[in-house]
């Protein structure tokens, strides 16, 4: 009997309980009806008793305890309809309950999916298939139209359109070519790649996505603890206050009544299945939400500290202007380009990547270069001896700047660092450089405000100029420029401290300890930043920062939806005691309220998963 | 030793309960947490004093069965 399979017993019971049924009501309670009625009793609740007894040995009384008491005491009284009937509803309410729980889990399934089989690598000279647990470091990996990738690395060869759903949530396809980085998990739809493996197996970001997601959705919430805890002395409490009932009243029918009814599923059950459907929602959005507290705190959330550099901007200089004089454009983004070749700074990096657009390759050489550090850089090219750098390297070299002085300051003032190109006295040109604003930090920032977040503040160790031109442009309300990162800190402890509940968002290592003393760190961009990615309590796993405000959402939706769960469970347990002290509800009556009320909670939890697709209503997201 | 089972979709916390009160019971059992919303357990028992088939067995009584170890 024990080795049926769920789902057969399922079947068998069904069947049973609906010829008990008929029988009842054609023959009443006849030898062969109650046959078929002790008959369903055991197949259905062969296991509930089992299961009732093995916790018993370890000291534990749960649902299955009540209702073997219950069915028991049923059959004891001559109340077999009762008893088949309590059974094959507890057993069915069990299985649909597992059925639909698995839905609220299933983007976390989905996930699970997308984890790559096989890997082809090149070994002795082979083309070869092995298991992607198998890749070794350094080895080189191929991928062809339609593969996942199975390693972290760097492309060495090829050029491919990447789908990196699985690591950011973005579906869109994103070019990649030699020396980009790739991630395991991702899908290459078009193009063919050589990818050096640098991490592999459990070390890729994609394994440890998993990890942190699963070990998230275990997390549990405040509430959920309290719940917990309230159940572990709720149902013994029960048994006791079921044997005073009957004692006092004598009446058994009731005390059985209201052992059935007492079981508290839906109750425990309505936070963890609407956390687990949260979370996996998050995930499905490229939002990680490491656990049940984290997505409570969340949406309490008063004021959202940014990091600037790398967090409301892109965190890469980029070429904005380029003035040049008496010289032709082209030219002077040349030889700029060439003598920056000999620097590794991060604005030359961006003049030459500026020029490489513009012109294709570089030509010419760089004949001989001096790098004079803080200032800038001393060139020779094609015989000519350029100056390329700050106000201070041309000042310091003889050059008058007073005509182009009303033109750097208005740059700066924008927040943009100006570059100078000098020749014989002359300046030829300015080039103007800024690390640029993310697109939609705008609209996030509109957005969060409308969230009925209090106070959105900027904290960046960029001067005071930078940062006020970027909180203007973006609507920020405070910023706090030139600071250390243990400046950060104390700034968000201060903001705690005025405001409340403080969030900081930030993307490296050097808001790390910011991130830590917040009430909530969230990091973005989390996809190969190891540092932010653990540290954080939440990790936005694109550079899509607007995605910020689907996460706030979220957890409002999600704790929302916990609370609707709470009540409704607690409702129906009131009713249902109501109606058992005025006898209208009876045991299997009981018990079909019950499992219903379990299901109707999982099922509200269900809709969570659709949380921010298109249709879901746009009044439930402002709320 | 160190272990992870996979148990097919637990569906009330009063099931972790249970478990949970088992494996504390258990002899050789050093450490252990059970997952409810993964239903995993994962644990490191002493060799020597109990082995995998013995707490799959245990896990087996209870009621639950176990899909994948690793």
């Amino acid at each position: 009997m024990t080795k049926l399979s769920k789902k057969n017993r399922v079947i068998i019971a069904s069947v049973l309980v609906v010829i008990s049924f008929i029988l009842k009501e054609l023959q009443g309670y006849a030898p062969i009806t109650i046959a078929f009625m002790l008959g369903t009793t055991l197949v259905a609740g062969i296991p509930i008793f089992k299961n009732a007894f093995e916790a018993l040995k370890y000291k534990i009384v749960g649902i299955d305890a009540l209702v073997t008491i219950a069915v028991t005491g049923a059959l004891f009284i001559g109340e077999y309809w009762e008893a088949a009937a309590v059974t094959f509803l507890f057993m069915l309410g069990d299985y649909l309950e597992s059925r639909t729980i698995e839905k609220t889990r299933s983007s976390i399934r989905a996930l699970l999916d997308l984890a790559p089989d096989t890997a082809r690598v090149i070994r002795e000279g082979q083309e070869i298939e092995v298991d992607p647990e198998d890749v070794l470091e350094g080895e080189i990996v191929l991928i062809k139209p339609g593969e996942k990738i199975s390693v972290d690395g760097v492309i060495i060869e090829g050029n491919a359109y990447i789908n990196q759903a699985a690591i950011t949530g973005e579906s869109l396809p994103v070019n990649r070519s030699v020396e980009d980085g790739v991630f395991s998990g991702t899908i290459v739809e078009s193009g063919y790649l050589k990818v050096r493996a640098d991490r592999v197996g459990d070390d890729t970001t994609f394994a440890r996505i998993l990890e942190m997601v699963e070990e998230a959705q275990d997390k549990k919430a405040k509430t959920q603890k309290f719940l917990e805890k309230f159940s572990r002395y709720y149902t013994p409490g029960i048994i006791v206050l079921a044997t005073l009932l009957y004692l006092v009243t004598r009446d058994i029918v009731l005390s059985l009544t209201l052992l059935v009814i007492a079981c508290p599923g839906a109750l425990v059950i309505s936070t963890p299945v609407s956390i687990v459907a949260g979370i996996g929602n998050g995930a499905k959005h490229g939002v990680l939400v490491k656990g049940g507290e984290i997505m409570e705190k969340l949406g309490k959330i008063k004021v959202l500290a940014f990091d600037k550099t790398g967090t409301l901007t892109l965190g890469k200089p980029m070429v904005t202007d380029v003035l040049a004089f008496g010289i032709e454009k082209d030219e002077l983004l040349r030889v700029t380009a060439l003598a920056e070749s000999y620097s590794e700074h991060p604005l030359g990096r961006a003049i030459i990547n500026y020029a490489k657009e513009e012109l294709g390759e570089i030509q010419g050489s760089l004949e001989d270069a001096q790098i004079i550090t803080g200032q800038g850089i001393k060139a020779k090219i094609e015989g000519k001896e350029y100056l390329i750098g700050n106000r201070r390297l041309l000042l310091d070299n003889g050059y008058k700047l007073d005509t182009y002085e009303s033109i750097l300051q208005e740059e700066e003032d924008i927040g943009q660092t100006a570059i100078l190109i000098g020749l014989n006295m002359n300046v030829m040109g300015i080039i103007a450089i800024a690390d640029i604003v993310r697109e939609d930090a705008k609209d996030l920032i509109k957005n969060l405000k409308s969230l009925g977040i209090e106070k959105v503040v900027m904290l960046t160790g960029d001067n005071e100029r930078a940062a006020k031109a970027i909180s203007n442009e973006l609507g920020i309300d405070e910023w706090y420029s030139e600071l250390m990162p243990e400046d950060k800190v104390k700034a968000v402890i201060t903001l705690q401290e005025k405001y409340g509940a403080t969030a900081m968002v930030g993307d490296g290592v050097n808001d790390a300890p910011a991130l830590a003393s917040a009430e909530l760190g969230i990091a973005i961009g989390g996809a190969g930043k190891d540092v932010a990615m653990e540290t954080a309590d939440v990790v936005l796993m694109s550079e899509e920062i607007k995605r910020l405000s689907h996460a706030i959402g979220l957890s409002r939706a999600t704790v929302r939806n916990m609370k609707q769960n709470i009540y409704f469970a607690i409702g129906v347990a009131a009713l249902l005691l109501l109606g058992v002290l005025v006898k209208t509800v009876n045991l299997s009556f009981g018990m079909l309220v019950h499992e219903l009320s379990v299901l109707l909670v999982i099922i509200n939890a269900v809709r969570l998963l659709g949380y921010g697709d298109k249709g879901f209503s746009k009044r439930k997201v402002m709320n | 030793m160190k272990k992870t089972y996979q148990l097919d979709t637990l569906t009330c916390p009063s099931c972790t309960m249970k478990l949970e009160g088992m494996l504390k019971k258990t002899e050789g059992v050093l450490e252990y947490e059970v997952f409810f919303n993964t239903s995993k357990i994962k644990l490191e028992y002493d060799e020597n004093v109990v082995d995998s088939e013995t707490i799959k067995n245990r896990i087996a009584k209870l009621g639950f069965e176990v899909l994948k170890e690793k």
